[in-house]
């Protein structure tokens, strides 16, 4: 119990500034899985958008496979990812590896089938004959598109805040791709990681109570959003 | 305004709609009857390319349409479906929709919206959440979303659908007022027979998805042209029979044995459907028919009584089937009921005959 209290009083310190490595950790986590998150919302918005209204072939298979992708353990993608990138990789060139675009492309593999899933079926609870009346009122495809994605919206920020969920608690591919390296990619979670290896329960606390209130902070902005779209 | 030649849509082996020549007029109010699952709004689709067809062509303006001018030619109709399927939007914005899609100015755009919002009765309602609308609200709000683009064709799939009789009456009032004032060139599909003699200036009934018979209302519902159209435009007496005499445009009808008499030029031996709508027949008590110009009367036995609202249909054994409707103060003062002897009385006038 004194462990859990220290916990919150060494976080309380941390929050006043007391140090400014966690602040750069803070900072950094959520510039990666924002970035992630934003990336995979400019892929799987439209790529969901195809699937719940196109009608080609492999359809049905590129589906399974979204809906396989949204269940990808983390430490799989991090092992691929690394493998990709390390230096004897075929895109170790690229030198990537223990960087924070490494974490960020591990990451958007993560975060992408989930919003691509998720919007396929918000436009596909829409009411099918909608298209049609859109359509029939003289939209073009993409006016067509953006009013059907004005009507799903709240299930698309529902998808937006899974992504951005799915990603910023995650620590299997982070710690695999990013090596957790101070100063440069340790972020939240693969920094807890540390501090519980070594010992360090009240700072593991501190950084978890950091890390839910950030995770917190962020839904509740985008739930605000989503439930002003409800009330209005 | 509108042609249609040669039209087939199928899915699979199934075909959905046939249709061999179709044309609107502008200026026309084309009512499209036909029962439920009779390809009444696969027509619409088609018409409004929505739909792909298997073969045919459709001509706007005289021009045929091809695959690249779906779009373009879109932006001069308007399409309501059964369901008002508004948007998570003010009524305003809801009506403005279209306009938006067409990139008109904003200024331009509210004065339009405003006009058909009043002309619609729904001025009042222009910055309430659709999702706040009854339903007959709602359906007004879609048809001014179609009307305020003041389209070169309107398009309309059951718009009083699911409406309580009050509402649909005070709507299909004021959309017959509007279309008559504006000469909205129109096509609109409807099982309801009343709206399509109301709206129609030409019916085109369409059964089993092949279009059976176009011409004006008074035509289609008492010279229909088959006995499937007969028996949707309300004939509810069809029976076969041959004809056994013709003179001076009448014609003598065998139907089982019984000599029945209509109008018409069909020559004798050609067999003939006998049809009659149940409201051109006229029961007497077996003792009380007085003379009268009815060329046609028959006895026998009523079989059946089935209360219809405030009417009741009488089918009567005259040796055939023949089905009346009468007011339930006529079958109460009449005492009639099931095993009733009565005399069943219609015009040849009133019955139609139709080649078979």
């Amino acid at each position: 119990m004194s462990l859990i209290w220290e916990g919150i009083l060494d976080a309380i310190r941390l929050l006043m500034g007391d140090d400014p490595e966690v602040w750069q950790i803070t900072l950094l986590s959520l510039r990666v899985s924002g970035l992630a998150t934003l990336i995979s919302l400019l892929v799987g918005l439209p790529l969901g958008t195809v699937l719940a209204l196109g009608r080609f072939p492999g359809r049905s298979l590129l589906l399974s496979l979204i809906n396989t992708g949204m269940a990808l353990p983390p430490v799989v993608v991090g092992l691929v990812v690394s493998i990709l990138l390390w230096r004897s990789g075929p895109l170790g060139a690229l030198g990537l590896i223990y960087t924070p675009a490494a974490i960020i492309i591990a990451q958007t593999i993560i975060a992408a089938p989930v919003v691509t899933g998720l919007t396929a079926v918000a436009l596909q609870q829409l009411d099918p004959r909608l298209r049609l009346q859109l359509l029939g009122l003289g939209a073009s495809p993409l006016q067509m598109v953006l009013a059907l994605w004005w009507e799903a919206r709240l299930s698309l920020l529902a998808a937006l805040m899974a992504g951005f969920g799915s990603v910023i608690s995650e620590v299997g591919a982070s710690m695999m791709v990013g090596g957790n390296i101070r100063g440069q990619t340790r972020v939240l979670t693969t920094a807890i990681v540390l501090e519980t290896s070594r010992g360090q329960f009240a700072r593991a606390i501190a950084l978890s109570l950091l890390l839910l209130a950030l995770t917190y902070m962020v839904n509740l902005a985008l739930t605000w959003i989503q439930q002003r779209g409800v009330r209005q | 305004m509108l042609e249609v030649r040669d039209l087939l849509v199928r899915y699979g082996e199934h075909t959905a709609l046939e249709v061999g020549h179709l044309a609107v007029a502008p200026g026309e109010v084309l009512a499209v009857i036909g029962p439920n699952g009779a390809g009444k709004t696969t027509l619409l689709l088609a018409l409004a390319c929505l739909i792909r067809p298997e073969r045919g062509e459709i001509r706007f303006r005289g021009r045929p349409l091809a695959a690249r001018d779906d779009r373009e030619y879109r932006r001069h109709l308007a399409l309501v479906l059964q369901e008002p399927l508004l948007l998570s939007l003010s009524v305003f914005e809801n009506v403005a929709l279209g306009l938006r899609f067409r990139g008109l100015p904003r200024a331009k755009m509210a004065r339009r919206v405003d006009k058909w919002l009043a002309r619609l009765g729904i001025g009042h309602l222009r910055d309430r959440p659709a999702a706040h609308l009854s339903g007959g609200e709602a359906r007004r709000v879609s048809l001014a979303r179609a009307l305020a683009l003041e389209p070169d064709l309107l398009l309309l799939d059951e718009p009083f659908g699911a409406l309580d009789p009050p509402t649909r009456a005070g709507l299909l009032e004021d959309l017959q007022g509007l279309l008559a004032e504006t000469g909205q060139t129109t096509v609109f599909v409807t099982h309801d027979l009343d709206e399509a003699l109301m709206l129609g200036d030409r019916v085109a009934v369409l059964l089993g998805g092949r279009l059976r018979q176009v011409g004006p209302p008074e035509e289609v519902f008492a010279e229909p042209a088959d006995p499937e159209v007969a028996a949707f435009v309300g004939m509810e007496t069809i029976v076969a029979g041959r004809v056994v005499a013709c003179q001076d445009g009448r014609v003598v009808v065998d139907v089982n044995g019984l000599h029945l008499e209509a109008v018409g030029e069909i020559p004798p031996g050609r067999a003939v459907y006998f049809c009659l709508r149940p409201e051109d027949v006229t029961l007497w008590a077996k003792d009380g028919a007085p003379a009268s110009s009815a060329r046609n009367r028959l006895s026998g036995p009523i079989r059946r009584l089935t209360p219809q609202g405030p009417l009741v249909r009488v089918v009567v054994d005259c040796g055939f089937s023949l089905t009346a409707r009468l007011t339930r103060a006529s079958v109460q003062e009449m005492d009639l009921a099931e095993g009733v002897e009565v005399i069943a009385s219609f015009k040849a006038s009133a019955a139609r005959v139709i080649p078979r």
